[in-house]
């Protein structure tokens, strides 16, 4: 019997707490740890599979345009290739994430250059690279391409999206004691994840098993076999470890369809990697945005009215659009309220979730706003947040899950050292550096999603976790081993985590932040059945068991867990189910960010010298690996405050900057020592464990923190991101 | 096809590879060596970094019959599972990695770039070319700007090679 929980009220018990192996929340090695520092986790790419071959994409060289033909045979004489591709189930662009069907397929329409068209087969690596390259493709050119979304025509049913119009904005602003109007445009992001995409795919009959660098593998089945028109039972995906996704691996790619189609009809496994110019040619954009920010405070500082619009862009036919006022419907008052979206529809690469979709520019505008306002008013910018949190949500009328945003700011506060900062800019100066600090809030949705999995004690004691969650540097392969662990009573030496297989129970995926509370809760739920068997055969009840080190103690009795099963495994099963609890609160993730910057005065570059993040996710699985994830989030912050930019070619359309020389992710001397601070909770709403997502909420807000510190430090107000050299000193010149 | 003939890790092998074959392509399609990673193959993201003759460079940037006759040493010849070296445990403890991929070519480089300090090798931050560099936060991180991590593990890589060069000293 599976062990299903519905979440329809807040759990309170706090079992993982009672738990004598004290694994959870500590700050315990990855498992995986070993593996990967030796060279010996197994990346999609490099499984051994005999007789593999290699295929190479070709991609248009025209942004609209009808393919009329290829020129297949000059290519087939080229030495070792196999087979050259235009099949019509060839993928357009990348299903968006939770898709659970085939994304946009077909080649004989382009909609953006770098499209891919054609897959060439040879066997070797330099072969079809070769071929793909040698390729002639005729075109007939269409002219109906748009490339600008800021000039395009917007359809109706394209605008307001997400919208609310709530009280009469233009009155509010009229009527403000302070107010605010500006707007603020970023630029598009590519997720940049360190390994390419690539599939290895080899059939035995009508059975595809496909190596992948996969998120979500319950819907990348589904998603391939629609793709192929297949049955999904016939199709089994392997990702066990993930180079990298933040958004990119969420949904069924080119470069797997049409490995699966070359490998069927050579009868060969094909391998097909993107090269990173690829990468960022046909995976998936975060779309720029424009964003019109108005916010109305009284005298003492109350917001009376807020305003979020945004203008973000995607392929037609795509459903996806940026959610950039996600967290603005939420985080502060004000009675007031014109929240929307308008998607442009333009012939740019396909637009979908890159790591903290919506937040992560929402938050950047929002945050400068807010700022900006404070100072207006002739508030300090902490204390301007703090007299802004509304009681319960400003829009719905429902009360807040658990929500430490109080707190976060002032202890962030505390261990940045803000009270000592000039609140007037452009005063501190160190030679030619120009110092300064500034802050922002962190906020972002939380969200659980379906997820099962199954826990297997063996019968000498050891568990096996066994679910198709994936690990994409998040932790996974960590906190599963410490849930189950301390459920069993087991060191994690004896817990063996399984992930990455559609032939296990299916999980959430990873993405959304809710990967950790998903799997966790169902792994959670497994070991709890698993805890109720022991209980039943010892005549006890399940709350009075104390497992600690593979030994089981119920009152009076201790058994060893080997000598307890006599021989025998016993299986748990998990399954969560989102329930009520989703609608009843408002369930969000908040912290703060505080930042040091000096920028030169004299060449105009800002290095950030101290990052200070406090935030509050509920209840931490690991500390390390959750530390190491608001890292990320923060560095993140700092590349998309500065340099992080795709710069498209409003002529056609395409990516000027398409490779790591080019588009600047933050390097090592980029990013200062940075201080993690983690407050202690328990979301009671949010999950059976009390915990929330952690892996994006430090990206939402962290480069606002930047630009707020710049701002501080030079006196000038950076609203076109990123804040690069040329547009400090031309600031400057101002 | 071309016939190379390499030390790799203190053992000698041979391929036989097209000559537009790159050494990391060699190491991963031809030696059964996937421990060195493809993040871009244009020697923009360090991912691929191994030694070669003691010296660190990006293994896509250079083809493998380039490589005749030379001492290539790999992640693979660092340290197993079951007997890290010094730098890849202290990547563990310190949480120097996330995803992973980018972490065999962290630990080959920063390997190297230890020995590159020891020799008295100036960096771009030095500020005093005549005597010794000082192995400091910012040292370390400005010799390791070369090998990109997309998690941002860089805090913990910092960390992770102090205590690892503190320890050897």
């Amino acid at each position: 019997m599976t062990n299903k929980f519905e979440m329809n009220d807040p759990v309170a018990d706090l079992k993982l707490d009672r738990m004598k192996q004290g694994l959870v929340g500590s700050p315990m090695d990855r498992p995986d740890g070993k593996m990967k520092v030796s060279g010996q986790a197994t990346y999609a790419h490099e499984w051994d599979v005999p007789g593999r071959v290699y295929g190479f994409l070709v991609r248009s060289r025209h942004p609209r345009a009808r393919v009329t033909g290829i020129n297949r045979d000059a290519v087939m004489q080229m030495p070792g290739i196999l087979g050259v591709y235009d099949d019509k189930r060839l993928l357009r662009n990348p299903a968006q994430g939770m898709a659970d069907e085939a994304p946009v397929q077909g080649t004989e329409e382009v909609f953006y250059l770098g499209q891919p068209i054609a897959l060439v087969v040879a066997e070797t690596f330099e072969q079809a690279r070769h071929g793909a390259e040698a390729l002639e493709v005729s075109y007939t050119t269409l002219d109906d391409g748009v490339f600008d979304p800021e000039t395009a025509n917007i359809a109706d049913d394209d605008r307001g999206r997400k919208a609310l119009d709530q009280g009469d904005i233009e009155t509010a602003m009229a009527q403000a004691e302070f107010s605010l109007d500006e707007t603020y445009r970023t630029p598009g992001h590519n997720s940049a994840a360190m390994e390419p995409h690539c599939s290895i795919a080899e059939w035995d009959g009508d059975q595809l098993t496909l190596r992948g660098s996969y998120q979500m593998l319950k819907f990348n089945r589904n998603e391939l076999a629609d793709s192929l028109g297949i049955d999904p039972a016939n199709v089994r995906i392997l990702s066990p470890y993930i180079g990298g996704g933040f958004g990119s691996k969420l949904g069924i790619a080119p470069e797997a369809v049409s490995a699966a189609i070359a490998a069927k009809d050579l009868g060969r496994p094909v391998c097909v990697t993107l090269a990173r110019q690829q990468v960022f040619d046909m995976v998936m954009r975060r779309s720029e945005t424009r964003q019109r920010v108005r916010l109305a405070c009284d005298q003492s500082g109350k917001l009376t009215a807020i305003g979020h619009e945004a203008l973000v862009s995607n392929l037609p036919g795509e459903t996806f659009s940026e959610p950039v006022v996600q967290a603005t419907h939420f985080l502060y008052g004000g009675a007031t309220r014109r929240l929307g979206i308008d998607v442009a529809r333009v012939n740019r690469m396909c637009a979908g979730s890159v790591r903290g979709p919506g937040e992560a520019v929402g938050m950047q505008a929002l945050e400068n706003a807010m700022d900006e306002l404070a100072e207006r008013a002739g508030i300090d910018p902490v204390e301007f947040r703090k007299r802004n949190i509304p009681e319960e949500h400003p829009e719905k009328g429902i009360p807040y899950s658990t929500r430490k945003l109080h707190e976060a700011l002032d202890e962030g506060a505390k261990r940045f050292g803000w009270e000592k900062r000039s609140a007037e800019p452009a005063k501190v100066r160190e030679g030619e550096w120009l110092i300064g600090t500034g802050m922002a809030t962190a906020a972002r949705v939380n969200m659980l999603q379906e997820s099962q999995a199954r826990v297997t004690l063996t019968a000498e004691g050891k568990a096996v976790v066994e679910t198709d969650m994936t690990d994409i540097g998040t932790g996974t392969y960590a906190i599963l081993t410490q849930i189950s662990g301390d459920m069993l009573g087991l060191p994690p030496e004896n817990v063996e985590t399984r992930l990455g297989d559609t032939d296990f129970p299916p999980a959430s995926g990873s993405g959304g932040s809710f990967g950790a509370s998903s799997s966790g809760s169902a792994v959670f739920l497994a070991c709890e059945d698993i805890r109720k068997q022991i209980a039943e055969k010892l005549q006890a009840d399940e709350a009075d068991l104390d497992l600690e080190n593979g030994e089981v103690n119920a009152g009076d009795q201790t058994h060893k867990l080997s000598d307890l099963l006599n021989g025998k495994p016993m299986t748990g099963e998990g399954h969560v189910v989102p329930g009520k609890t989703g609608e009843a609160v408002s369930q969000g993730t908040y912290g703060a960010f505080f930042v040091e910057v000096a920028v030169n005065s004299t060449t105009g570059e800002t290095r950030v010298r101290r990052m200070q993040g406090t935030f509050d996710a509920g209840r931490i699985l690991n500390e390390k690996t959750a530390t190491s994830q608001c890292y990320g989030g923060m560095v993140w912050g700092i590349g998309i405050a500065l340099t992080e930019e795709l710069m498209f070619d409003n002529r056609d359309g395409h990516i000027a900057n398409r490779d790591l020389a080019e588009y600047h992710v933050p390097v090592n001397l980029d990013v200062p020592d940075i201080e993690v601070h983690l407050l202690k909770e328990r979301d009671p709403w949010a999950s059976p464990i009390q915990s929330k997502g952690i892996g994006e909420l430090s990206i939402c807000g962290a480069a606002a923190a930047i630009t707020n510190a710049m701002y501080n430090a030079t006196g000038i107000r950076f609203r076109d991101y990123p804040a690069t050299l040329d547009k400090v000193i031309s600031g400057m010149a101002d | 096809m071309q016939k190379t003939e390499l030390t790799i890790n203190r053992k000698k092998r041979s391929i036989e590879a097209d000559p537009r074959t790159t050494l990391l392509d060699a190491l991963r399609h031809h030696l059964d060596l996937t421990g060195t990673k493809k993040g871009c193959d244009h020697g923009q993201c360090g991912a691929c970094t191994v030694l070669g003759n003691g010296r660190r460079i990006n293994s896509c940037l250079t083809l493998a019959c380039m490589h005749d006759g030379d001492e290539i040493t790999t992640i693979e010849g660092l340290g197993t599972p079951d007997d890290l070296s010094p730098l890849q445990a202290a990547f563990v403890r310190h949480d120097g990695y996330q995803c992973g991929y980018c972490t065999p070519g962290q630990i080959c480089s920063a390997t190297a770039m230890l020995q590159e300090v020891a020799e008295g090798w100036p960096s771009n931050v030095t500020e005093d070319v005549e005597v010794a560099p000082p192995l400091s936060r910012e040292e370390i991180a400005e010799r390791m700007s070369g090998n990109i991590c997309r998690c941002s593990a860089y805090p913990n890589i910092v960390k992770a090679i102090l205590e690892a060069a503190e320890a050897d000293q």
